[in-house]
């Protein structure tokens, strides 16, 4: 009797579960498994329609999207500089006490006649350390990428050494780009100019002579060690004399060098030598930046 | 729209250049083309921060015959961080073509769509 009900109430159960017809006995579930042959086949569809179309279709619509957005943001831009304040004006505001102040006092606290290189080498002088350091990380990060192991070194470089035009006017270049680049440096304080523009056209010189000459020639006189013990050296000189002013709270202590007479190569303090020194980073850095994207060694 | 747009054709220009290498930077796929765009919109911030420091009729800031007045000169402070803006650029630029070599030497190709199908297939 037990059993009997525990069947009914199985059947019952079964029944309202939907999987059991009184009268058919028993419906198979086909229609699922139809369904999920169904799906299947529609992701089978579309990954083959993604195959052939959808790097297409992905692009056109990533290609209007872009433009969609650069032209608001031009528009909102251009919107933005209509009310910006008058160009040229001498009342706008960010011709404020600040500026006013380094063209009053420059000459007279720092002797540098450029007021640019009195500002950057001299009132914000922690900042430009900050500057070549960004060099030198870079420069560090492109040798770790680029440089090559011993074994893995070719062996046929690419000379253009024979080649009598390069070489001809190389000659007459180099010496002029060097004299330029360390007058350039040397004048920082009294003309346009300082240690990165020298520096640049220094290692711009360097590079001529490196590719005119031969690379054989040029690693001989400029090598890897002397790169760095130059930037290491520099560095260690432009950290001592203006790094104490980082630990002193930005209050300038006087260093005692005499400012000398405004004009004059050697005066203003401090700036000469900080400029040869950045020079010389910037030089070092801007000639292993080429050797190493050319051969991946110094 | 305001009164400006024309006075300040600098900044405008500079602000066109800005949007050229943004649209360069998303649409090319190359990634040589990239870091060309990205150097365009460094050198419009150059040129938007020295139009923004000029003061009409002032000389450059180097001081002659030891006259300082403020008015004579124009303003130094935008050429200074244009100079820190020049570095910064030039070691973005240094780094960012040295890992374009390093993909250029995994893939064998400096279209980014194309590496991007590489990695896919090499995960799968």
């Amino acid at each position: 009797m037990k059993t009997m009900k525990n069947k009914i109430t199985a059947v019952f159960k079964k029944f309202i579960d939907g999987d059991f017809d009184i009268e058919a006995k028993e419906i198979k579930v086909k229609p699922e498994i139809k369904s999920e042959h169904k799906e299947q086949s529609m992701k089978e569809r579309y990954l083959i329609w993604h195959d052939n179309h959808g790097v297409h279709s992905f692009k056109t619509i990533y290609a209007g999207c872009s433009i969609f957005v650069c032209v608001t943001l031009a528009v909102i831009l251009l919107y933005t500089v209509s009310y910006l304040p008058a160009y040229g004006n001498p009342l706008n505001p960010a011709n404020n006490e600040v500026s006013d102040r380094y063209t009053e006092f420059g000459l007279e606290e720092t002797g540098a006649v450029n007021t640019v290189a009195g500002m950057i080498l001299d009132y914000r002088a922690f900042d430009t350390f900050g500057e070549s350091a960004v060099l030198f990380v870079a420069a560090s990060i492109v040798m770790m990428l680029l440089k090559k192991d011993e074994k893995k070194r070719s062996k046929h470089l690419e000379d253009h050494s024979r080649d009598p035009i390069i070489k001809h006017i190389a000659q007459v270049i180099v010496p002029c780009l060097l004299i330029f680049g360390v007058y350039l440096v040397l004048n920082g304080h009294l003309s346009p100019g300082g240690g990165f523009s020298g520096g640049a056209v220094m290692g711009a010189g360097l590079i001529l002579y490196s590719s005119a000459f031969g690379y054989r020639k040029a690693s001989k006189v400029i090598t890897d060690k002397l790169l760095r013990n130059i930037v290491f050296v520099s560095f260690c000189f432009y950290a001592v004399a203006k790094g104490y002013s980082f630990f002193t709270g930005a209050n300038h202590i006087p260093t005692g060098i005499p400012l000398g007479t405004a004009g004059n190569i050697i005066s203003s303090g401090l700036i000469l030598p900080l400029n040869i020194a950045v020079g010389l980073i910037v030089t070092c850095t801007m000639y292993s930046f080429y050797a190493l994207f050319n051969k991946g060694e110094i | 729209m305001g009164p400006n747009l024309f006075t300040n054709y600098y900044e405008t220009a500079s602000m066109i250049l800005f949007a050229i290498g943004f649209t360069t930077l998303f649409l090319q796929p190359n990634i040589i083309k990239k870091i060309i765009g990205f150097n365009i919109m460094d050198t419009a911030i150059y040129l938007f921060l020295g139009a923004k420091g000029y003061i009409a009729g002032g000389l450059a800031p180097i001081i002659v015959n030891g006259v300082t007045d403020p008015s004579v000169y124009i303003n130094p402070i935008p050429s200074g961080l244009v100079l820190t803006g020049i570095v910064v650029s030039v070691s973005v630029t240094a780094v960012s073509l040295a890992l374009a070599q390093r993909l250029y030497k995994r893939y064998n190709t400096l279209n980014i769509d194309e590496i991007l199908l590489q990695v896919e297939k090499e995960r799968a």
